[in-house]
């Protein structure tokens, strides 16, 4: 509850009068992100004025597709994002996400990521190619434990995403199970989970975003990305700020 | 050995009935409706019912061709059987393919560019259908039916142990079990991975439904109904409702002490997880002891539609995964509200209930000879 009402505060304080309607627009779904566990290595580099985030995920956070621009997905946002929320800190987004990218072969990837990056922390976004793929769900969450107890062991922290809401592809791709692999596993490792599944069908049910559209422009998709990058910020930002239980424990 | 009961027990109808509802309904994708179904008040779902129930049937009707005409008649039985499923299994496949390339066709939001990978395997159809013909490729929610087709072409050997050695043939079926489990046997899947219902861990519910028809049910009935045992029931399936809530309240899972939720999990639908298969023992112990096999409501009309639909399993499966299908595509080309949601479970319950009835009608039809037509082969032979 108390966590709740954090993440709550954030969003009223975050979503400053300067914002067009959209951006209030996408708050709706504010209550699904929550600042639950602390991201201590953020916290850290937040004081030392310098803040590197590592994006690793597949084709959505990309914005990629027939003629899409990098620098418009949710990763290049995020850095705006955050560097308005932290002045004083220099902040970098780094993406390294690559399409039909399972998560198991993207935690190959982490493992190298982490040693040669070293980011603050880590923001894993994965599940749909695996969805598709039909992996074994048990499968997909060992790699997602693997690789976030990699990401722990070098001295990052990590935030797991978990796949968009696709309420056209539904009957098509199960991703229910993926989604929720992720929430499990974040709990297990006490790491921020940004809901991006639960956030979107939010968006979805209240008319936020007509994700049924079956338009070949970018622009929705640019606004969803847009308000993924701000709720993002929030969670990163408001997680950084939670004090450090695991001081205490170990 | 018990002589198995002779008239056929209506309940069996009755729970397939209401679990090919509840598949129904669990596979329209965010369905409110769905919030009524066992999976979220436990581990099992109807799927376990719809198994164990499967294999009862199964050996109660082709137990007694087996006595009856030998095993080649049985066998042949089965086997026809089993080629009537893949064949409805294939239908059900080309139905998705068409949603798909429809789906294809008509959304292409950048938004989805990732989730447009599924239409990749529109892309090969020489690997994709031929995958599917072996099985292998199997889309979302089409995972039962190759499963009853593999425990239906391996039934006629089971069946023939079953009624010469019950109990060699239930040791066999819990040691394959174990095994499947201790050395991860399944059976290959495309493009990656394994069967999602693993056919040599599930065979276990079919195979312990089978030995239940056969005269295990008579052998338990007084360990099912001691009080020692229907309280460990009621309290197990307490306790899986207490853990199901942690899925749906996160901040409840904190209650859960860490080494338990390391042991507990995870509860592995793939490979049927023993917690799932202990709590649909905990439903079965429960339900034969409030609902007797001669429970007057088995007769009423209230309950007639469900038993209806359980008596024409097959056919009324594969109409509910159709049904689902079309039920997602009406809600996202018209509606999604929630009363879209009830109303498109609603319709199509009643849909399935018609079409049992209109089954039913035309079996008793073309049993009755008076009416039979001469020459049924040259009209196409029997189905």
């Amino acid at each position: 509850m108390k966590s709740f009402i954090i993440a709550l505060t954030g969003v009223f304080l975050c979503v400053s009068p300067a914002l067009a309607g959209e951006q209030e627009d996408c708050a709706v779904a504010a209550h699904l992100v929550t600042a639950d566990y602390p991201l201590p290595r953020v916290a850290r580099a937040i004081a030392q004025k310098e803040l590197k985030v590592v994006v690793v995920g597949s084709a959505s956070s990309l914005l990629a597709g027939p003629g899409g621009k990098q620098e418009a997905a949710y990763p290049t946002r995020l850095e705006a994002a955050l560097s308005k929320r932290l002045p004083g800190v220099k902040v970098t987004v780094a993406t390294f996400a690559k399409p039909r990218t399972t998560a198991d072969s993207m935690e190959e990837d982490i493992e190298h990521l982490v040693q040669t990056e070293k980011p603050a922390v880590l923001i894993w976004q994965t599940g749909t190619v695996d969805a598709i793929r039909r992996i074994d769900p048990e499968d997909f969450r060992t790699a997602i434990d693997q690789g976030v107890a990699a990401v722990l062991a070098a001295d990052s922290d990590v935030i797991l995403m978990n796949p968009q809401y696709s309420p056209r592809t539904e009957s098509m791709i199960e991703v229910q199970p993926y989604a929720d692999a992720m929430r499990f596993s974040a709990l297990q490792h006490e790491v921020p989970l940004f809901d991006r599944f639960a956030v979107m069908r939010q968006w979805g049910e209240l008319g936020t975003f007509d994700l049924l559209d079956p338009t070949k422009k970018t622009d929705m998709a640019e606004r969803v990305h847009q308000c993924v990058a701000e709720l993002l910020a929030d969670l990163i930002v408001q997680s950084a700020k939670l004090p450090n239980a695991h001081d205490n424990h170990q | 050995m018990a002589p198995p009961p002779v008239e056929r027990d209506l309940r069996l109808d009755l729970f397939r009935g209401i679990a090919l509802w509840l598949i129904f309904l669990d596979h329209i994708p965010s369905n409110i409706v769905s919030w009524i179904t066992i999976r979220n008040y436990g581990f099992s779902d109807a799927t376990e019912i719809f198994v164990f129930i499967s294999g009862y049937t199964a050996a109660f009707v082709y137990g007694r061709a087996m006595r009856d005409r030998g095993f080649v008649v049985a066998a042949a039985r089965i086997l026809k059987r089993a080629w009537q499923v893949y064949v409805a299994h294939i239908f059900l496949f080309v139905i998705y393919l068409a949603e798909i390339a429809y789906v294809s066709r008509s959304f292409e939001n950048p938004l989805y560019a990732e989730e447009m990978g599924i239409f990749d395997f529109l892309r090969q159809p020489d690997v994709t259908l031929y995958e599917a013909l072996l099985l292998k490729f199997k889309p979302a929610n089409m995972d039962v039916l190759p499963l009853y087709i593999v425990l239906l072409g391996t039934f006629p050997l089971f069946l023939w142990v079953l009624l010469r050695r019950p109990m060699l043939a239930l040791a066999t079926s819990v040691a394959l079990y174990v095994a499947a489990l201790q050395f991860e046997i399944n059976l290959p899947a495309y493009p990656e991975g394994t069967w999602t219902f693993n056919p040599f861990a599930w065979q276990l519910l079919f195979g312990f439904g089978a030995w239940c028809a056969v005269g295990g049910a008579g052998r338990l009935s007084g360990f099912m109904r001691s009080p020692v045992v229907l309280s460990l029931a009621g309290a197990y399936l307490a306790f899986s409702l207490a853990i199901v809530l942690t899925w749906y309240f996160p901040r409840l899972g904190h209650l859960i002490p860490k080494w338990f939720s390391d042991w507990m999990y995870p509860i592995d639908k793939t490979n049927l997880d023993v917690l799932r298969f202990v709590h649909f023992l905990s439903l079965a112990v429960l339900t034969v002891r409030f609902i007797p096999r001669d429970w007057p409501a088995l007769r009423s009309m209230w309950l007639r539609p469900a038993i209806v639909c359980g008596q024409h399993s097959l056919e009324i499966f594969c109409l509910g995964v159709f049904l689902a299908f079309a039920a997602h595509f009406v809600m996202v080309q018209v509606s999604e509200s929630v009363s879209a949601q009830v109303l498109s479970s609603v319709i199509g319950i009643v849909l399935m209930v018609a079409v049992a009835w209109l089954l039913s009608w035309y079996k008793n039809i073309e049993r009755n000879p008076g009416t039979r037509p001469p020459d049924a082969d040259l009209a196409g032979g029997e189905v």
